[in-house]
């Protein structure tokens, strides 16, 4: 069956092979075989044990990180460096802005490097700044800003740049539990207003079934792709309503229970956390 | 209330010190020790009549064209070095030979070559103070966090702006560490090379004074190196206070 849409992401057979950093060292197989398309404007999850190779799969989705072997096409070219219809939001926020320049100045460098004029810039990073609530912290550095703040920074410069997809490294591990929240449904408020592709990984269940339309399941090392699940939730989502639906809970555990089997299968120690009560 | 406390603490020792000095030369013989009011009327006779054009300004004019040169040269070549591994990897054990190097024994060899002219002294200032800052650059560059390389290099940040909002910046703590600790060694090599290969300049006149027998003056020419590194260290210290502003900021918040 033909896709609805032409797929906006495609990775065919990707494998990444880190070398052993000694003569007699060890090299490490971190991606063994991943295969799956993303469509045009949808909101996919990856979800995997720590340790599976996520942030390895985004580096190399990014341009950063050249794989072994596997093609990896974006919008119908390979992906030979970082391309300019990307964003990246990392999960090491205090580490991904510059601290020595202001918020505004930090969203408005990548346009800068991109040729856009000072007005537009303002303009641009004023509204990216509106979108993420952060309407009044334009002057202020960025470790002036609390934690949660600061990924909103992350993400305002992502929407600035104006991406067609937005790929997020678990952006929201380090942050706690209420503005995690909060910028849940950030991401989903700025995903329907842009129609930006979005590609979110994260290692907490619970976040993948709400956030996402279709949530991929990766295996432990060496990764492949355990389980692809279409999270039939309503698009209208509600940190209470969403998350208590019935079939919330189906999907938590039906993924639950794929990377559970991904740990025996592998026979990796890895262990997968526990998931509490709803 | 505060400026006053601080101005307080600043001058309190050496006031005492002073009064100590005064106390134990009031009935001082010996010519080779000079009392406060001595040394202060030799100060201004010496330092503030023909001597301030001519031996002075020159002296002051090579400290900071030195200083200069090394910052120029240090930070730039430690950016260069620091940007490719390899190079760094081939240059280094070069660089600690040459940085091995006492300086002083260049002035010799920088004088049969230049001859005794400025460009000798500078040459000196130069070679000798360059090393802290070009290495704590190469150094800088190459600690550079990871996160914000990825950064840079997936928002396709140019060379450019690469080098302008990232790598300078983030190079920057340490090069300002470097630049302090050159500080020191460039008026040092300013003294020596004047005293050695020179008919002008602080090193030159002391050496004078000190043939001459004139000791007073000798002392005020030293008083003179000293307040030159005080001046030096105070600039330093309110250039870094803006350049590291954010780096200061920084380290508060991470240890509250």
């Amino acid at each position: 069956m033909p896709e609805p849409t032409t797929p906006v992401l495609v990775v065919e057979g990707l494998r990444k092979v880190y070398p052993a950093p000694t003569a007699g060292g060890q090299s490490v197989e971190a991606i063994r075989d991943l295969t799956f398309t993303v469509p045009q404007g949808q909101l996919v999850c990856i979800v995997g044990p720590s340790g599976a190779g996520k942030t390895t799969l985004l580096k190399c989705i990014a341009g950063l990180l050249p794989p072994t072997a596997g093609k990896l096409e974006l919008q119908g070219k390979p992906i030979s460096g970082p391309p300019r219809t990307m964003a990246v939001v990392f999960q090491e926020y205090g580490r991904s802005l510059f601290p020595w320049m202001t918020v505004q100045a930090n969203v408005e460098l990548p346009l800068k490097s991109a040729g856009v004029g000072k007005a537009e810039r303002h303009q641009r990073s004023h509204e990216a700044l509106v979108a993420v609530n952060l309407a009044d912290a334009g002057e202020k550095y960025p470790w002036q800003l609390s934690g949660g703040m600061q990924q909103r920074v992350a993400i305002a410069r992502a929407v600035a740049y104006r991406p067609e997809i937005l790929i997020m490294d678990e952006p929201f591990a380090a942050v706690d539990a209420q503005t995690r929240a909060e910028l849940e449904d950030l991401v989903r408020k700025l995903w329907k207003e842009l129609g930006v592709t979005v590609l979110f990984v994260t290692h907490d269940i619970d976040e993948s079934v709400y956030l996402g339309e279709r949530v991929i399941v990766l295996s432990n090392r060496p990764t492949v792709v355990q389980d692809d699940v279409v999270i039939d939730l309503p698009a209208e989502r509600d940190q209470l309503t969403t998350r208590s639906d019935p079939r919330f809970a189906e999907l938590r555990l039906k993924i639950y229970g794929e990377i559970q089997r991904a740990k025996d299968t592998t026979g990796d120690t890895m262990t997968v956390r526990t998931i509490p009560a709803a | 209330m505060k400026i006053m406390k601080s101005a307080l603490f600043l001058v309190a020792l050496p006031a005492i010190l002073i009064a100590i000095w005064w106390i134990a030369t009031l009935n001082n013989t010996s010519y080779l020790v000079p009392t406060p009011g001595g040394l202060i009327t030799a100060f201004f006779d010496t330092w503030f009549g023909d001597r301030f054009w001519d031996d002075m300004v020159p002296s002051i004019a090579r400290l900071f064209g030195g200083i200069a040169g090394a910052i120029i040269v240090g930070v730039g070549l430690g950016l260069l070095i620091g940007s490719f591994r390899t190079l760094r990897q081939l240059l280094e054990p070069l660089l600690e030979f040459f940085r091995a190097i006492p300086p002083p024994v260049l002035v010799p060899l920088l004088g049969l070559i230049l001859g005794i002219s400025d460009q000798m002294k500078i040459t000196v200032i130069i070679f000798g103070s360059v090393w802290p800052i070009l290495l704590n650059t190469i150094e800088g560059v190459r600690a550079t966090d990871e996160v914000q390389r990825d950064t840079a290099r997936s928002y396709r940040l140019t060379r450019p702006h690469r080098l302008r909002y990232l790598i300078l910046p983030a190079a920057a703590p340490q090069i300002m560490a470097g630049i302090r600790q050159s500080l020191s060694i460039a008026l040092i090599l300013m003294v020596i090379s004047e005293m050695t290969y020179s008919s002008s300049g602080l090193g030159f006149a002391i050496i004078q004074f000190q043939r001459n027998f004139a000791i007073p003056q000798m002392w005020s020419g030293i008083l003179v190196l000293g307040l030159i590194g005080l001046a030096l260290s105070l600039v330093f210290q309110l250039v870094e206070r803006r350049v590291l502003a954010w780096y200061n900021g920084l380290r508060e918040v991470q240890r509250a």
